[in-house]
């Protein structure tokens, strides 16, 4: 339910607004999670072509490397599958400490 | 995504209008529908309607659903000794707590402290507050006066729960007045009381303990057939 987590609605009233001024944005998801993930399934980011964002897919731990494939998403427009997690092999750079794994979709809001 | 589905599901959400946004993310095709339209002859049908009672947002053989139900309300009218202890519980459990008590006595910030209080009459605080599907109702003064004009206003509105204080005998009353009022028996059937789970409450909290179970019960259950509210 949405009420567990507010901060989503701000989230995409954001993303519109962003659009509608001019800005280029991409919008990410949480679409799956495994384990002890910390935000929950349908949490928000929106980030725009400079690296602006506002909302969080994973409570700090992966914002910065979501941010970065955002603004590529904005470039060529093609959305794109992220998935983070202690398996990955970068898992000590960009991976959750909590020991769980998500799977972030990033689309561009045309 | 297109803007033109953002701004729908963004105009959905402001109107507290249940919504799910489709997506393939293989594609990247998306759709939206609300549960304003019809949409019994969409082909993921059965999954729309689990996911609107559910809420619960989720990928299913490579199609992501983005659920979006408004914050549950909770109003409660009567400023009474268990309205001090299921406000602050409700409140807890994530619903939006209004406290509505025309009796200036009752209705005060100290009892109350830092929820919203509407001391009014029913008929004047309730249009403020606005009731909605997505709103519980629980009227608790035992006055009449206060309680009937609050029931009324909760069945227009389809408010996905209507408890009532009072013993049986005390309901079989207020139901044969409600009816000679034009209330209709579907509507009346809606109402639960005795309210609350049979949990043998005594004390206030403990009765609001059951109330506030009973009102997640049934917004949980929601558009499940014996089960809470029919969405």
């Amino acid at each position: 339910m949405e009420q567990a987590n507010p901060a989503m609605h701000d989230v995409l009233a954001t993303a519109e607004s962003w659009r509608k001024a001019g800005r280029n944005v991409a919008l990410a998801t949480v679409v799956e999670t495994w384990g002890s993930a910390p935000r929950p399934v349908g949490s928000h980011l929106v980030v725009d072509a400079d690296g602006n964002f506002e909302g969080s897919v994973s409570g700090g731990c992966v914002e910065g490397a979501v941010v970065g494939e955002a603004v590529e998403v904005i470039d060529d427009g093609k959305p794109r599958m992220l998935e983070f997690g202690v398996a990955d092999e970068t898992a000590w750079r960009v991976g959750l400490s909590c020991g769980g794994r998500i799977k972030v979709y990033v689309e561009k809001l045309d | 995504m297109k803007l033109d589905i953002l701004r729908r599901l963004n105009e959905a959400r402001e109107r507290r209008l249940p919504a799910i946004l489709i997506t393939d993310v293989a594609t990247g095709a998306e759709r939206l529908v609300t549960e304003a339209e019809d949409y019994s002859s969409d082909p993921l049908e059965e999954k729309l309607v689990e996911r609107f009672r559910s809420g619960v947002s989720g990928m299913e053989d490579g199609t992501f659903f983005t659920v979006h139900l408004p914050a549950p309300r909770f109003v409660i009218v009567g400023a009474v000794h268990i309205s001090q202890a299921l406000a602050p519980m409700a409140q807890i459990a994530g619903f939006d707590v209004t406290i509505i008590d025309p009796r200036t006595a009752f209705a005060t910030a100290d009892r109350f402290p830092g929820l919203r209080l509407i001391a009014e009459w029913p008929d004047v605080a309730i249009p403020k507050v606005g009731l909605d599907p997505f709103t519980a109702i629980a009227v608790v003064t035992h006055d009449p006066k206060i309680d009937d004009p609050a029931l009324t206003a909760a069945f227009a509105a389809r408010c996905f729960y209507i408890g009532a204080l009072g013993s049986r005998k005390t309901h079989a009353r207020r139901v044969e007045r409600l009816k000679a009022a034009g209330a209709a028996d579907a509507d009346l059937a809606r109402i639960s009381a005795p309210i609350g789970l049979p949990i043998r409450a005594q004390s206030p909290a403990e009765i609001a303990v059951a109330i506030l179970a009973q009102a997640i019960e049934a917004l949980r259950s929601r558009g499940v057939a014996g089960g809470g509210a029919a969405a």
